[in-house]
């Protein structure tokens, strides 16, 4: 029945993910967003938000308000949403390990404003199993994460009943290098250790347990393989229609609907030639928008300049405009699914689905996902995966225009700008929001605070769920960071496994001389020259949760020859200094993505100074403009890499070379 | 050259004894260092640190296991216990490096696991490769592990247990420990391979799976053979999460009777007069090979000496190589030994 519809389908919910610097500035650009025809909101946070610290908190600092919107209390909340009627809006928010909290602070903000709960919708992720794995904002160990998970589905089932309690994730694996096929079976896995907590949190009944099933909702993403992408949202689909029905036993088809929202991949955006970003956002957006029957529910983009740092409010109109180009413009909604028929595309499905069943059955052999988390097999997994990918960028077998392919280019007028074509928080929104948190914390009634507190860690410890204490503390005008540390002391915290110990790769040796078998060669000469082998720390400071690139470059360090120190993400420059001093490194590596590099290197070689560290040296590597690079190089840094430096073996030899030369010994230069 | 000087080693010792953590890290690295002028160097640290608190003071302790069994956790939560009865703690993390022609590197991350996150003045860690040593522990680890020796109330040397590093810590802890992962294939091997002998503590860790760990506990007990061993220990085997922090009370306990047994039955000094020479050995038997080990009257011979002569490790060492550098020396006056020596020198570019 190929035909065209009589009627034009409805698009999907077009967003915009944004919030930066303050509620108050974060609001303003909500309202013209809204203006510009954007049909639901994306809360971004901040990071001390996200992980469940007030703007004054000491690892707060120089974090506020910079990647995201920093909401502190209830009051913040009001705020953000100020003049926005909640019951009318459709609001995601991208947060995890707070998210019961979060979504208490919207109720109450509800109640507040005389609305019924009933009538809120819209998202909160609230996956924290893929924190662990890829994005980074996990504060308590998997047990008790597991429930704060079940809880807010639990609650929201009964009293917000349009509200997506979670949204199951396979976005963040894609981007820390997950294969289709893993990002189909970790997702999966994830959905079903979230459903089998809630039955066996027996607060619903068996006859309501088909609404719960339907409340899940996921997250992808969609990369530039885009026909495989989109047989890789048919098989999701498919997979999830049939695991419904057999595991959890919900009759009705409506029920058992993969329901799903996108940000196509930002993983592959690149930062030499970034006008090239545009085709790719759109090409990805086909994926999951073409096939009728796997049609993404929500969309949001990101803009041209991602891999340069965040966008303005023009990058992100120009996103939300290619979003409406293929909804109003093209003939796409008036179809019914172009796809089904295809023998092509229902063997491709065909393979994903046996391929992610295999590897579910894999980690369900394993004890299911949490262990397989605990172990640190997943993390290895995706590890080893993002290293394939960017060993495949390196020897140039995966092409990347504008990267390792055709380079030259005429000057971009789009860059010229004064403002380094990217948007920079408001350097004084930290101060403003601690002044307004100090301010707000002497106009409340400590004895409600405080036993709202108390409240919490009851329910905490009893086991019964926290949704119902964590709003009357929103009310009471608890902070987040209150609320954070309370559960902090009855779950304690939670550090995964990094994931960098996979299997050394050994294609590169087997008697051929290649470049790593050169850099071995010189990490080897150098470490007997200096008197024992070179050893590396690779440190992340500050609340970033970007891995991948501290990851990749302690895997390629061990692999030709370092001694490589890797003690995960979130540690403070003190740690960092004192792990340098302990372990004796020959060199310091940092890793900053988030914006704050500036302040975190300071620190960090503040602090290797009152450890007499001084000659150890520091270079660093992340999402650092041209500008601070330099402003870092003068402070004593010896290198600075982005993601343009896509060569690890050139990185490699760089420092070696610096080591060389901060030990009197010549620099060998660049590889053969 | 490199730049980097070296440092005074008898100042160095003074700092390392006063605890300073800047001298510790700065020895450890000189006792790392393989060029010649550093051994000097580092054999004159050694020297000034040496004395009677190296036959009878302090604790070190060995872990053992294999990968993933939760050494790491458990000594974190040991370190916890000694840190709340005021004691200081110095850890030595040895992890496997790759092959040398896989380029030798290795990626060092037990100090995520060892570490709670609060800044802690009275707890020290070093990670180590053990650099594919003769398959076992890096001979680097003895004299490190006495330098932190100096400076900390107890040592802990973690190591993955897995063929000769087990041997290799019976020779270097005073109470060695086996951390049994419950259920595992590697459990069953260590229990079958005669190496059983070595531990004085088990621990099953991860008892939060229940029945496994158990059933393993009871399987361990069943196998430890008590003939040869010494009579009035008991080679405790403790069920214990390190996760749950359940049984860790006792388990801990379990390593300051052990040391109070050691001193009681006057079992220490002999027990490090043994690893002391045991390191002599390596050290000799990587210079000159079994035949100058022989010259220098085995093993025994060594032991012997070191305990007659009540002199130190480093002095004793020296006098051998001495020894054995002029009976070579005399026999093949060209000798490729006498190139040995400054073979690092060349490395110097
Ligand atoms: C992948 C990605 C993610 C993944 C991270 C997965 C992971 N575990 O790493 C996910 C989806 C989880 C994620 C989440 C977020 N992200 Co993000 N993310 C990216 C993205 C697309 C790519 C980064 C990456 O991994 N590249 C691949 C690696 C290999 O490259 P790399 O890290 O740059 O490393 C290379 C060099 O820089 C260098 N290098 C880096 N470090 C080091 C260290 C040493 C020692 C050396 C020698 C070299 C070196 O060598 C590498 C080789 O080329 C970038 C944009 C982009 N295209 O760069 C945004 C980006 C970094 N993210 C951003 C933001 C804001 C976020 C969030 C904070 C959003 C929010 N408000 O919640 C979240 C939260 C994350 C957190 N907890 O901190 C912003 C940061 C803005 C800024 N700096 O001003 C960016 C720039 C996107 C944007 N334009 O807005 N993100
Ligand atoms: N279930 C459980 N897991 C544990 C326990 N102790 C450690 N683990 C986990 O086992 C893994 C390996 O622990 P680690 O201490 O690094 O082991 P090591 O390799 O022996 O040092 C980690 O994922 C720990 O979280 C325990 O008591 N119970
Ligand atoms: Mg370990």
């Amino acid at each position: 029945m190929a035909s065209v519809q009589s009627k034009r389908d409805q698009p999907w919910l077009m967003r915009t993910y944004s919030g930066h610097s303050s509620a108050k500035a974060s609001n303003t650009l909500y309202r013209t967003n809204l203006a510009k025809g954007q049909t639901g909101l994306s809360v971004a946070f901040d990071l001390p938000t996200q992980t469940g610290y007030d703007a004054d908190s000491p690892l707060a600092k120089g974090e506020v308000g910079k990647v995201g919107v920093p909401i502190s209390h209830i009051e913040d909340m009001d705020q953000l949403f100020d003049q926005i009627p909640l019951d009318q809006m459709n609001t995601s928010m991208t947060i995890n390990a707070t998210a019961a909290w979060m979504l208490a602070l919207y109720i109450g903000l509800a109640q507040r404003r005389g609305i019924d709960p009933r009538t809120l919708s819209g998202t909160t992720q609230n996956d924290i199993i893929k924190e662990y794995l890829s994005r980074g904002t996990y504060i308590y160990p998997p047990g008790p994460s597991m429930r704060l998970i079940a809880d807010t589905i639990n609650y929201t089932v009964k009293h917000v009943p349009k509200w997506n309690p979670t949204n199951i994730c396979s976005y963040h694996l894609q981007e820390a290098g997950a294969t289709p096929v893993q990002e189909l079976a970790y997702a999966l896995c994830t959905a079903m250790a979230v459903l089998d907590r809630v039955k066996a949190s027996g607060e619903i009944e068996p006859a309501a347990f088909p609404q719960v099933v339907e409340r899940i909702s996921f997250f992808v993403n969609a990369g530039i393989r885009f026909v495989e992408e989109c047989c890789k949202l048919r098989a999701f689909g498919e997979i999830w229609e049939d695991l419904t029905l057999t595991r959890y036993k919900v009759e009705d088809p409506k029920l058992r609907r993969f329901r799903y929202g996108v940000q196509v991949n930002s993983l592959g955006l690149t930062e030499p030639q970034p006008e090239n970003n545009v085709q790719r956002i759109v090409l990805e957006m086909l994926a999951v928008t073409l096939s009728k029957r796997a049609r993404a529910r929500a969309i949001q983009l990101p803009a041209w300049n991602e891999a340069m740092g965040l966008p303005r409010p023009w990058d992100q109109q120009w996103a939300l405009r290619m979003q409406q180009v293929l909804a109003f413009e093209t003939d796409l909604l008036e179809y019914g699914d172009i796809l089904d028929g295809s023998p092509v595309i229902a063997a491709k499905v065909k393979e994903l689905i046996e391929g992610a069943r295999k590897e579910i059955d894999n980690v369900e052999s394993q004890g299911g996902i949490i262990a397989a988390i605990e172990s640190g097999y997943i993390k290895r997994e995706l590890v080893g995966s993002h290293m394939n990918r960017l060993r495949a960028i390196e020897s140039g077998d995966l092409k990347i225009i504008g990267v390792n392919c055709f380079q030259e280019t005429a000057e971009s007028p789009l860059t010229a700008g004064s403002d380094g074509a990217i948007m920079k928080a408001d350097p004084a929104a930290e101060q403003g929001q601690i002044d307004r948190l100090r301010a707000h914390r002497t106009k409340r009634n400590d004895a409600d605070v405080r036993a709202a507190l108390q409240g919490l860690v009851d329910a905490a410890k009893s086991g019964e769920n926290v949704m119902a204490s964590s709003i009357r503390c929103a009310l009471a005008g608890v902070s987040t960071g209150e609320w954070g540390d309370s559960l902090r002391a009855v779950f304690g915290e939670f550090r995964p496994p990094t994931g960098i110990d996979i299997a050394i790769d050994n294609r590169e040796v087997l008697g051929k001389k290649d470049q790593v078998t050169e850099l071995r060669e010189r990490v080897a000469s150098t470490g007997s020259a200096i008197g024992r082998p070179l050893k590396l720390l690779v440190g992340k400071p500050g609340l970033d949760g970007h891995s991948n690139g501290a990851e990749q470059v302690a895997v390629k360090a061990r692999d030709v020859g370092f001694e490589v120190v890797y003690d995960g993400i979130r540690l403070t420059p003190q740690q960092i200094a004192q792990a340098a001093q302990e372990e004796g490194v020959h060199m310091v590596g940092l890793s900053i993505l988030s914006g704050s590099h500036m302040d975190l290197v300071q620190s960090v070689l503040q602090e290797l100074r009152s450890r007499d560290l001084a000659g150890v040296p520091v270079i660093a590597g992340g999402i650092i403009p041209a500008e601070d690079a330099e402003k870092l190089a003068t402070l004593g840094v010896r290198a600075v890499y982005t993601p343009k430096d896509f060569n690890l073996n050139t990185i490699m030899a760089d420092m070696v070379d610096v080591i060389r030369e901060c030990n009197g010994l010549n620099r060998i230069g660049s590889l053969h | 050259m490199t730049r980097t000087s070296l440092p005074d080693p008898d100042q160095l010792a003074v700092r390392i004894l006063r605890g300073e953590r800047a001298a510790v890290a700065g020895g450890l690295n000189l006792l790392d260092n393989k060029l010649a002028e550093a051994r000097n160097c580092a054999a004159r640290l050694l020297a000034s640190l040496s004395g009677e608190r190296w036959l009878n003071e302090g604790h070190l302790v060995g872990i053992t296991g294999p990968p993933g069994a939760g050494k790491s956790s458990l000594v974190c939560a040991m370190i916890r216990e000694w840190r709340l009865a005021g004691r200081s703690v110095g850890v030595l993390a040895v992890d496997p490096s790759s092959r040398p022609e896989l380029g030798g590197g290795a990626l060092l991350g037990d100090r995520i696991r060892i570490k709670n996150s609060s800044q802690d003045e009275g707890l020290f860690i070093r990670s180590l490769a053990n650099r594919n040593q003769l398959g076992g522990v890096a001979t680097e680890v003895w004299p490190m592990s006495w330098l932190m020796l100096a400076s900390f109330d107890i040592v802990v040397i973690e190591t993955v247990g897995v063929g000769q590093t087990e041997i290799d810590i019976a020779d270097i802890g005073d109470t060695v420990c086996y951390v049994a992962q419950p259920a595992s294939g590697d459990t069953i091997q260590y229990l079958k391979s005669g190496i059983i002998e070595i531990p004085d503590i088990f621990a099953v860790n991860k008892c939060d799976l229940g029945a496994a760990a158990r059933k393993t506990a009871s399987e361990i007990s069943r196998s430890a053979p008590r003939q040869d061993r010494r009579e009035d220990w008991d080679y405790p085997v403790c069920l214990v999460s390190a996760t749950m922090n359940a049984g860790i009370r006792e388990f801990h306990e379990q390593f300051d009777r052990h040391r109070k047994y050691l001193a009681r039955t006057d079992l220490l000094r002999g027990l490090r007069t043994r690893h002391q020479s045991a390191w002599v050995v390596r050290l000799l038997k990587e210079e000159f090979g079994t035949l100058g080990l022989e010259l220098a009257g085995g093993r025994a011979g060594i032991e012997r000496c070191l305990g007659d002569n009540a002199s130190n490790q480093f002095a004793e060492y020296e006098r051998i190589r001495k020894h054995l550098l002029s009976r070579f020396m005399s026999v093949n006056p060209p000798s490729s030994l006498t190139r040995k020596e400054h073979s690092d020198e060349q490395a110097t570019v």
